[in-house]
């Protein structure tokens, strides 16, 4: 595999360009949409406990997903992957958001005891509902541009156990086929966002190494594609 | 016993400030060489005077009282309070005006960012000529501080502020539903640009016209791939790069500008030509700058403008590093 060195206004590339690559849920496709990119994830799906995996022209750098942002944004790492939940709560972090990948595909929804009132009843009795969430700024956004009023609890574990024992009313959550929610006991009420794999840049490597990261955009677009 | 300051505020001690001294004397010898001479103005001004430069007024984040219960505000650049200066002081005077500064302003930062409350920022500003030859000369100058400062690799984005708001026009799109679109292209969020270009009833191909064009960065070749995208607004626009960047390769100070037809800064004031300055060492802008041919006339005299502004901490990171890499290397 080749890759042009950015010939773009007289700068020097440094070393291989380091893309950022969440463990967790969006691991596997991540590495798939990698291959069909032309990039060699071999070493990556070994069992090694490495975190850095130099290659030629790109160096892969695992991560938690959330993470992703912070490396991106400081130039760490000059492009990365993660989800769009994961920008969305860290819509701060300033990235440049440049492809939708297209796997990962979830729902982020407020959810509810089946049958249960609680929700409803707590805003109209109580004008506030308390709604427990891993999403705490994305589910603020929410009740805020549909005038309501939440006290938002923010949790790290699983989500779905905050009703069931009466932390909150209701959750706001990522789900993807729906069966954590029901095997709690609970159903979505509404939808908020869609979400999927994001390919990201820092805004000066996006400048700086342009025919690079230009080239490996079109590479994951038509591997996004077929 | 430890007595707090503010987050995003900080002590300089002297190891830092002697470099900090050292590169400020540099780039102001370099801003005199061009015939730019040092102004300081106040910290704190009339809140109403800020706000005729910027039409946002909440670009200034601490505002407060005086005495007399006047309104009171820190400046958050140097661009609005020499837009005053030169209003007040050398409205009859003979253009062009060249005006340099080395001086802390004030920004709200977002807690936990690591942003800077009170920043020190070394710049220029030029009163006078217009485009193309007014933003040649300041090129020039960024050029040369980028050089004193040791950053041989350095680059200057150059866009234009005004294609998307003339291509919008064009495409029919006006009033409210340019401000998420535009917002977008601010961010560079490809993602969310497609959505509201298509939410305002933009047709598929112009879309993608409009992201595509968003994505051209380089060099002057980028300006012929544009115009191939067509579209007045983009004719008008390239015509003005064309001829800022011809102006500058017979100067002979192309070599580190990068042409950026994505480039769109959310400062309120930029019209044209507009200015970001990137170092391979450091994942953050350096600064930036542009035209405001608009801005002199808020102030009540019509003159064209342009500047730039460094952020000097960050040049200082960038020469650190850069320092660190000359010696792995060599």
């Amino acid at each position: 595999m080749t890759v042009e060195v950015a010939g773009n206004a007289g700068a020097i590339p440094d070393g291989p360009l380091k893309l950022a690559v969440p463990r967790g849920a969006l691991f596997e496709e991540t590495l798939d949409a990698l291959e069909r990119a032309g990039i060699d994830t071999a070493a990556v799906r070994g069992a090694s406990r490495a975190l850095i995996f130099p290659g030629k022209a790109i160096a892969l750098v695992t991560m938690r997903p959330s993470d992703v942002p912070t490396y991106v944004e400081a130039g760490a790492a000059d492009v990365g992957i993660t989800g769009k939940d994961v920008l969305l709560e860290q819509s701060d972090r300033m990235v440049y958001e440049l492809l939708d990948l297209g796997y990962g595909r979830c729902r982020m929804v407020l959810a509810g005891r089946r049958g249960d009132e609680r929700l409803g009843e707590s805003q109209r009795r109580l004008g506030m509902m308390r709604i427990a969430t891993k999403y705490p700024r994305v589910a603020e956004r929410h009740f805020e541009s549909t005038g309501r009023q939440v006290e938002t609890i923010e949790v790290k574990g699983s989500v779905e156990l905050a009703p069931l024992i009466g932390l909150a009313d209701g959750i706001v959550d990522l789900v993807a086929t729906g069966r954590t929610l029901e095997e709690n006991d609970l159903e979505v009420r509404e939808e908020i966002v869609e979400c999927s794999a994001r390919f990201v840049a820092n805004r000066v490597a996006h400048k700086l190494r342009a025919a690079e990261i230009d080239e490996l955009m079109g590479r994951l677009r038509e591997g996004a594609e077929t | 016993m430890i007595h707090p300051i503010p987050p995003g505020t900080r002590d300089i001690l002297p190891d830092e400030m002697r470099e900090l001294r050292r590169l400020h004397l540099e780039l102001i010898a370099v801003f005199e060489r061009y015939g730019y001479g040092e102004v300081a103005t106040p910290a704190i001004e009339y809140d109403e005077v800020l706000a005729r430069g910027d039409g946002r007024t909440a670009d200034s984040a601490y505002r407060f009282f005086d005495e007399r219960g006047d309104l009171l505000a820190l400046r958050s650049d140097m661009t609005v309070p020499i837009a005053r200066l030169v209003a007040s002081r050398f409205a009859d005077a003979e253009e062009p005006l060249r005006f340099c500064y080395l001086a802390n302003a004030f920004r709200a930062v977002r807690p936990q960012r690591g942003q800077m409350r009170e920043f020190a920022q070394a710049g220029v500003e030029l009163i006078g000529i217009p485009a193309p030859d007014g933003t040649v000369e300041v090129i020039e100058v960024l050029g040369a501080a980028l050089d004193a400062a040791g950053l041989d690799r350095a680059v200057i984005g150059l866009g234009d502020a005004d294609l998307y708001r003339q291509l919008l026009s064009e495409l029919g799109v006006e009033g409210e539903a340019r401000e998420p679109i535009l917002e977008r292209l601010a961010m560079h969020d490809l993602v969310g640009l497609e959505t509201e270009l298509s939410q305002a009833g933009i047709g598929a191909e112009q879309v993608d016209t409009c992201l595509a064009l968003s994505q051209l960065r380089g060099g002057s070749e980028v300006l012929d791939q544009a115009r191939e995208l067509g579209g007045e607004a983009v004719e008008r626009s390239t015509a003005r790069l064309g001829n800022t960047f011809e102006a500058l390769e017979s100067r002979g100070v192309a070599e580190r500008v990068q042409v950026d037809l994505g480039l769109l800064r959310d400062l309120g004031y930029y019209s044209g030509a507009i200015l970001e300055v990137y170092d391979p060492a450091l994942g953050h802008v350096l600064g930036g700058g542009g035209r405001y041919d608009e801005l002199l006339r808020r102030f009540g005299i019509d003159l064209p403008a342009a500047g730039f502004a460094l952020y000097l901490e960050r040049v200082h990171v960038a020469q650190m590093e850069e320092e660190s890499r000359r010696r792995g290397s060599g």
